[in-house]
């Protein structure tokens, strides 16, 4: 059987990556994703083992537990399909050597693929989606759609090929230094845009006031004393100027929310954020910190706190 | 919400249902799910401003190993068919933020139950793997992959069975303190999300950006697009001078003084 060589062309490679997507599909708590992985093989195992007992043999071997970063499959797919590819053409690649291979990629990479993509990329792109949808813009959700979507098939796509093109011996690079640099890096960079993202997006107001000061003649507008009409509202807005002119009441009103912005703007979210952190080390479920904060929101509200 | 519409709805669930758990194209992500929800059933504008909101919260949600992650699936497809059915325009958002959240709790226990029925399911692909047959091994993943779909679509067409004034009479019960608490509450909820990537990703070494970033992000004329590559460059320059500290080959970094290397001169600075 092993007289010609078989070799498994670019769409026999594509074929597995778009198969790889279902990776998840049969997600179970025996044996994870093997199902998917056997499921994300079969175009390549169909032809390079045409006689039913080797195929049988070769869908058995990959319905053995695995499981990692969906995405990150696609490496460990690629050499896969190297180490099958030599086995079907009579190389001496044992059955170990495969698993081996399998279970020696899994661990590292599902520890590169959760940092980078589900706290970098995805909090980044569905931030920069989400604040454009918030106004009903359109673009949002098509750019959140759109630009996800080309890295992750880009990404699928290329990290097979290279393992497919590097074979086994791609296993030390992977746990080596290049991986660790990527995911390092997103780290960084995820925790930049966390902090902004406190910042910008972890709503609360107090609405306390602090104090009432009134302002003397001249700082606030004198309503009483404008041209009436269009004329009125012309001086008026003048006279405002955007804020930096001209108060709009004869008091000054300071809220809690005021004074606290003056310190550190966001300190309250900040604050919120790093309670969330230490409830969720103390093993609390995230989510009865969500139903918790829900019933703070309504009681503070009640109370006229926020 | 005529039939047409309500096929529609419950073929964005049944998508969104299996992206859940495949976490590819992202159509279980709010942001999608409720535009798509609303699309199709002509609310654009406000499923997308829903999306916007729980997309925020759900920032933070991911499928990782055995952490518990509530499903964003199933949020995200009901409290965009309650918004739609309640008629109360962007006013329903604060509620349909609220109801999404113990939604999300109940497609835990969904996916749960499907996962555990997936196991049958690759016993079932160990005996067609045993007789060589591939097909049946496609046929049977296709089916666990139906399955998750179904997780959502059958709870969204039940909610689609209530008439839309049965709806809209437990969303009038409501009383205004409540609704109004909960957008309250729907806005610092997204800080549960962050706490929960944080505590992944935090490390001595990366507190610092941390720190630069909440700080920077004070400035708003700076966009997120240009907060993202501020991050990037940083990261980038933290590792180009850390690769070269270690060329060095031991010497500490005044070694690289005078190279006319611009990597050379910010180390200078340091």
């Amino acid at each position: 059987m092993a007289d010609k060589k078989i070799k498994l062309t670019k769409r026999d490679r594509f074929n597995v990556m778009w198969h790889s997507q279902f990776l998840q599909g049969s997600w179970n708590y025996e044996r994870m994703q093997n199902g998917g992985y056997a499921y994300s093989m079969i175009p390549a195992l169909r032809k390079l083992y045409p006689d039913k007992k080797d195929l049988s043999a070769a869908l058995q071997r990959h319905l053995v537990f695995f499981n990692t970063h969906p995405y990150l499959a696609s490496p460990v797919l690629g050499v896969t399909l190297a180490l099958e590819e030599d086995k079907a053409n009579g190389a001496p690649v044992t059955d170990d050597a495969i698993q081996g291979v399998k279970v020696g990629m899994m661990g590292p990479l599902a520890g590169v693929g959760d940092p980078v993509f589900w706290y970098t990329v995805r909090p980044i792109v569905g931030a920069l989606g989400a604040s454009m949808a918030i106004s009903g813009n359109i673009m949002g959700p098509i750019l959140f759609f759109v630009i996800w979507n080309i890295i992750r098939i880009a990404f699928l796509w290329y990290t097979q090929e290279f393992g497919y093109s590097a074979g086994s011996a791609i296993t030390n690079d992977m746990s080596g230094g290049m991986l660790q640099k990527v995911t390092r890096g997103a780290s960084m960079m995820g925790m930049f845009v966390l902090g902004a993202l406190i910042e910008r997006w972890v709503n609360i107001k107090f609405t306390p006031i602090v104090s009432q000061t009134p302002i003397q003649k001249g700082g606030y507008i004198e309503w009483d004393k404008l041209p009436s009409g269009a004329k009125g509202i012309q001086e008026a807005l003048t006279q405002w100027n955007m804020g930096n002119g001209k108060a709009l009441s004869s008091t000054k009103v300071t809220t809690l929310q005021d004074n606290l912005d003056s310190l550190i703007p966001g300190l309250a979210g900040l604050l919120l954020t790093f309670f969330c952190m230490w409830l969720l080390k103390k093993k609390v479920s995230p989510i009865w910190i969500i139903i918790g904060i829900f019933v703070i929101g309504v009681l503070f509200h009640v109370w006229g706190i926020l | 919400m005529n039939a047409i519409q309500m096929i529609l709805v419950v073929g964005v669930a049944f998508l969104a249902g299996m992206e859940g758990i495949l976490d590819e194209w992202q159509f279980h992500q709010p942001l999608v799910a409720c535009t798509l929800i609303g699309l199709v059933t002509g609310h654009l504008d406000l499923g997308v401003i829903l999306g916007g909101q729980l997309q925020m919260i759900a920032l933070g949600w991911a499928n990782i190993g055995a952490a518990v992650a509530p499903d964003a699936a199933l949020a995200s497809v009901a409290s965009a068919i309650i918004l739609v059915e309640g008629g109360q325009g962007t006013a329903g958002i604060g509620t349909a933020t609220g109801i999404a959240i113990p939604l999300a709790v109940a497609g835990l226990f969904l996916t749960m139950i499907v996962r555990t029925i997936s196991t049958a399911i690759v016993h079932i692909m160990d005996a067609q793997a045993k007789k060589g047959n591939w097909r049946m091994i496609n046929v049977w993943q296709w089916i666990a992959v139906c399955l998750q779909g179904l997780r959502i679509a059958i709870p969204a067409a039940l909610l689609l069975a209530i008439p839309a004034s049965t709806v809209r009479g437990w969303l009038a019960m409501m009383p205004q303190w409540l609704s109004a608490g909960m957008t309250i509450g729907g806005g610092m909820v997204v800080a549960v999300g962050y706490a929960m990537v944080i505590n992944m990703m935090a490390s001595k070494e990366v507190w610092p950006f941390f720190a630069i970033g909440f700080a920077l992000a004070a400035i708003k004329d700076l966009t997120l697009i240009a907060l993202g590559a501020i991050g990037l460059s940083m990261a980038l320059m933290y590792l180009a001078l850390e690769a070269k500290g270690g060329n060095g080959s031991g010497s500490n970094n005044s070694g690289d003084a005078g190279t006319g290397d611009p990597l050379g001169d910010i180390i200078d600075d340091y």
